[in-house]
């Protein structure tokens, strides 16, 4: 076992874990946080997508042990983050969801889209949703509800 | 499917990593990004009794400039070179390219020391930096060495790195401000693993020119008749795409059918389109 240190969603956790836990497992079976999803643990869907510090990554790539002295923040962690809840309302709103299993991985990719100011055109969206995979919503509503939150965001999420 | 038991170590320092790799050899594997790796031990298809990893190493997260070169730790990220987060020695091509590799959760912990010591023959890095003819800095138990990009990869997943060593960081010569660059890669979707890639170099200042191909059954293909055209003053296109069908015939031992040849040539044109346009 491998002892580590890492904020999750703002708050230490202190742990053993085995090496070959990847961060996506510890985090729903270790942290109870099953908002982020493991589906083809080869990193070609995008589902397991959390950030490690501050940046997106696949959290089935990723051992735990190798997040010591890591901040995570998973879908959780973001409840009182504007960005996050107009992509919310928008992804609510506009239908950008069926069976949700995608949707932990499309809204902290498009948060990251729109905080790198990576979401100025359909085009664009769709170029950086490349690597996250949904089965159900054939993509059209999940890039109007990121185009419709980018353009509200402006100002408040962008430009960071 | 889940990855099976293996140890896990994180050394401080490069010559503490070549220490457990020497006294592991062959049960021992480096990670580094771990966006190749993981994916190997989570299919099984690769199963090392211990990983060593370097991801955090900052030896390996230097970056140094000088007049004439540019030099890049082997763990500096693909997202970096996406962002400029460290300096370009190729007038915009490095940043281009990394843009279109994978996806940005992905170039966020890839690493250009993973991908060259891996030596995907579909991966960008070992086309890009034979075309800019990089030198790649390894140490092992043995000391330091150099050796050429160009022909670092030798096949399918195979280089002239030795099972000791480890890549430590690549210096890259700079392109001039009169250099001009053309790169297509050809795959199914945005992020995906490359059919074709084709990436083409003209600095006349330094009368240099060069077309490498990647994806090429084998490592990276240097196209040297297309390169010589390149680097010339008068360029025709219609000898340059003479150029590319002598550079494919000679290019027999890599047995591309008639779509790959096709893909290939498409790829090729391209990015010398681009050149001299
Ligand atoms: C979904 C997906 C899509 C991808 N698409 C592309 C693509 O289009 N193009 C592309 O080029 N790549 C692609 N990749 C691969 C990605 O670029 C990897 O990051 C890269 O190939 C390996 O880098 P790494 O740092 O992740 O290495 P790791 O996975 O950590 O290691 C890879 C191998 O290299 C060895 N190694 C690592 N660092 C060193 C070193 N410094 N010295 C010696 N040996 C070392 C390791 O032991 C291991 O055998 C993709 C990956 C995924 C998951
Ligand atoms: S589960 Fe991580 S990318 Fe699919
Ligand atoms: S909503 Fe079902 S996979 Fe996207």
């Amino acid at each position: 076992m491998t002892a580590i240190r890492v904020i999750v969603n703002g708050a230490e956790v202190i742990d053993n874990v085995a090496p070959r836990t990847s961060l996506g497992d510890w985090l729903r079976e270790g942290r109870n946080l099953t908002g982020t999803h493991l589906a083809c643990e080869h990193g070609v869907c995008g589902a397991c997508t959390v950030l490690v510090d501050g940046e997106p990554i696949r959290a089935c790539l990723m051992l735990a042990a190798a997040g010591e002295g890591s901040e995570v923040r998973t879908i959780e962690g973001f409840d009182a983050d504007p960005l996050m809840m107009a992509l919310r309302d928008a992804f609510h709103r506009r239908h950008a969801l069926q069976c949700g299993f995608c949707t932990s991985g499309m809204l902290i990719t498009a948060w990251d889209l729109i905080r790198r100011g990576k979401a100025s055109s359909a085009a664009e969206i769709r170029r950086g949703l490349a690597g996250n995979i949904c089965r159900c919503t054939g993509y059209t509503n999940i890039v109007a509800a990121i185009a419709e939150a980018a353009t509200a965001a402006e100002g408040v999420g962008d430009g960071e | 499917m889940k990855a099976a038991a293996f140890d896990y170590v994180r050394p401080r320092n490069v010559a503490a990593a070549v220490d457990l790799l020497a006294a592991d050899k062959g049960q021992a594997q480096l990670l580094a990004g771990g966006q190749s790796l993981l994916p190997l031990l989570n299919l099984r298809l690769a199963s090392p009794a211990r990983l060593i990893d370097i991801s955090r190493l900052p030896e390996l997260a230097m970056t140094d400039e000088d007049d004439a070169t540019v030099t890049l730790g082997a763990g500096v990220t693909h997202a970096m070179i996406e962002d400029r987060r460290v300096p370009d020695p190729s007038q915009g091509l490095m940043p281009h390219v990394a843009l279109g590799l994978a996806y940005r959760a992905v170039r966020n912990r890839g690493t250009l020391g993973g991908s060259l010591a891996l030596a995907d023959p579909a991966a960008e890095w070992p086309a890009v930096l034979a075309a800019l003819e990089a030198e790649i800095g390894v140490v092992g138990p043995n000391g330091r060495r150099r050796l050429s990009g160009t022909n670092f990869a030798t096949g399918i997943y195979a280089t002239r790195l030795a099972e000791d060593e480890i890549v430590t960081a690549l210096r890259i010569p700079k392109l001039s401000r009169a250099a001009r660059w053309g790169y297509a890669k050809l795959a199914r979707k945005a992020g995906a693993f490359a059919d074709a890639l084709a990436v083409a170099v003209a600095d006349p200042r330094r009368g240099y020119g060069r077309v490498v191909l990647g994806a090429a059954n084998g490592p990276p293909l240097v196209m040297t008749e297309a390169g010589r055209a390149l680097a010339g003053t008068r360029r025709d296109p219609e000898q340059l795409r003479r150029a590319v069908e002598t550079d494919l015939d000679s290019a027999a031992d890599r047995r591309f059918d008639a779509y790959q040849r096709r893909l290939h040539r498409a790829a090729a044109m391209r990015a010398i389109v681009q050149v001299i346009q």
